[in-house]
């Protein structure tokens, strides 16, 4: 690996960290930010003639904050009042330095950095927006792309968000046990919004498929920082198996590939095997939660070699589980599949039936029951449900993938017209 | 003789590596050990799953305490491993107790295997 390539390694690993630790020395997002771009243009300059510090998040906290004490005094002696008890606070900040950079403080640390960036004020287009440009430290550009966005329009959200959180007035104290549990839910769940901003891409793209990578990486650093999370692991569990698929999701013309369909020796093992062991590790806690019992489910498919040897059984077991824990029309509409499965397709339509109101505007509700439909020898009720299931799709790979069902139903019901005819 | 040797890097840095330079550290490394295998000198490699799949056994109480998380005792120092082949975790933190208990004092740490060559040397 080349030096460029090497300190840029070091820097977007070092970035929750050194962000979150200006943060808590300035309590503001753009001087934290400016800090540590200071800092990384400095690390540019040096890390390559000196060899990297031992340290090289440490490095880049201490001089991105000396950096900034430049400015924000520079700034303090235009202002007409100089504000000495900030000033002085930052003193005693640096002669403590090497103390507060344990592990216990980086973890509050990034905890309130990336609660800040999940406030409830916030939109959750704004708080995945905003993780990803503070945390992740990607471009605006980067993420304007992942979104489908333009430039502009990105940049006025991230500031409007920024703004929002400083109008807000967000705590700074270490966070308390409950507020702390709290936190780690709201963030559990903005990083899983980030997965699935990549995961739901229409197609393989760069720049979506990044959004999964770092989501991972967000879930492998909160994990770090609280090993024994199980339901941090599960997130993280989901992710894994999810995007150990990423290769087998789509077909050569960019068409979406269905799990049954796709090529299990496209997976990659290697996220699967991550996977797995975190979810045993979780399984010991005994309190399966959401993420973890839909990590579960992924599991029992990756697993299965062929489709055929997937333990369906245990996948409609731990979706009732699921649906205890957080009752949804979406996870009883999951569930029928596996009852499908497990009961056949009639005891499966008559589970979502009743759904027909709350997923009424839903595009995998009428896929399943045209799906369900064409299984009980439906077809013409079969195609009113993917004509509708059609109109909701929201990706061209959605649609397509109707369109081939909708395909063959006219080219089955073609020669049985001509016979009728004949007759 | 034989020696162990033993990778140590920063996983910030490593987990922070795209797809692209992961592979191509592995190809680097493939380069180096095909010769060594030629030679009949490469024993089993590993690469080790991230330390967030780590579970950590400290035999320093009885029965033997089960941590999540990698070991981070620093005053402590690597003696030597095992290759277990185990069904789940489970089965292996069973192995492990057993080793615990002929074995007194420090802790184990499991980490599941990511990349596995047998190597090119003899049995």
């Amino acid at each position: 690996m080349t030096d460029i390539a090497w300190i840029e390694a070091a820097v977007a690993g070092a970035r929750p960290k050194a962000i979150s630790a200006l943060l808590r020395y300035f309590r503001d997002l753009d001087i934290a930010e400016e800090a540590f771009q200071e800092a990384c243009l400095k690390a540019l300059a040096l890390w390559p003639q000196k060899g990297p510090p031992r340290d090289p998040t440490a490095w880049l906290i201490f001089v991105g904050r000396n950096a900034a004490i430049d400015v924000v005094r520079r700034r303090s002696r235009e202002a007409e009042l100089p504000d000495e008890a900030a000033l002085s606070d930052l003193g005693d900040a640096e002669a403590s330095l090497a103390d507060r950079l344990d592990d216990a403080h980086y973890r509050d640390d990034i905890l309130r950095l990336l609660f800040i960036c999940c406030h409830p004020d916030l939109s959750a287009t704004q708080q995945i927006a905003l993780a990803l440009r503070i945390v992740s430290g990607l471009t605006v550009p980067q993420i304007a792309r992942a979104f489908l966005v333009s430039e502009a329009a990105m940049e006025q959200r991230i500031t409007r968000a920024k703004s929002r959180i400083a109008k807000a007035g967000v705590p700074f104290e270490t966070p308390g046990p409950v507020e702390r549990a709290e936190r780690l839910a709201a963030v559990a769940t903005m990083i899983y919004l980030v997965f699935n901003e990549g995961y739901s891409a229409p197609s393989v793209d760069g720049a979506r498929t990044r959004l999964c990578d770092e989501a991972i990486r967000l879930a492998r650093l909160l994990l770090r920082l609280f090993p024994a999370e199980p339901e941090i692991m599960g997130l993280a569990a989901l992710m894994l198996l999810q995007h150990s698929r990423l290769e087998a999701r789509f077909d050569a013309d960019g068409a979406l590939i269905l799990l049954d369909d796709q090529d299990r020796s496209l997976w990659n093992g290697a996220m699967i095997a991550e996977g797995l062991a975190l979810i045993d590790k979780a399984m010991r806690h005994r309190r399966p939660g959401p993420y973890l019992i839909q990590a579960a489910i992924a599991a029992l498919h990756a697993r299965a070699a062929r489709p055929e040897e997937t333990d369906w059984q245990q996948i409609d077991l731990l979706y009732a589980t699921l649906e205890h824990l957080q009752p949804s029309p979406v996870v009883t509409l999951n569930r029928a599949v596996a009852v499908s499965k497990v009961a056949g397709p009639a005891a499966a339509l008559a589970m979502i039936e009743p759904l027909a109101g709350p997923l009424g505007s839903y595009f995998h509700y009428f896929g399943l029951v045209g799906h369900l439909l064409l299984q009980l020898g439906r077809p013409a009720e079969a195609r009113q449900a993917f004509d509708r299931a059609i109109a909701l799709a929201r990706t061209p790979a959605e649609a397509a993938h109707i369109r081939s069902h909708l395909d063959r139903l006219a080219a089955e019901a073609a020669p049985r017209a001509i016979a009728a005819s004949a007759i | 003789m034989l020696y162990a040797i033993l990778c140590y890097h920063s996983e910030d840095v490593v987990g922070s590596w795209t797809k692209e330079e992961d592979d191509a550290v592995m190809a680097r490394l493939a380069v180096v050990h095909e010769k060594l295998a030629r030679d009949g000198r490469l024993g089993p490699v590993a690469r080790l799953l991230p330390t967030t799949a780590a579970t950590t056994l400290r035999k320093d109480q009885d029965p033997p305490l089960v941590l999540d998380g990698p070991f981070a005792e620093t005053k402590e120092q690597l003696l030597g491993f095992y290759l277990v082949e185990g069904g789940s975790l489970e089965e292996i933190l069973d192995v492990t107790r057993d080793l615990a208990a002929a074995n007194p004092g420090g802790a184990y740490e499991v980490r599941p295997v990511g990349v596995y060559h047998p190597g090119g040397g003899k049995p």
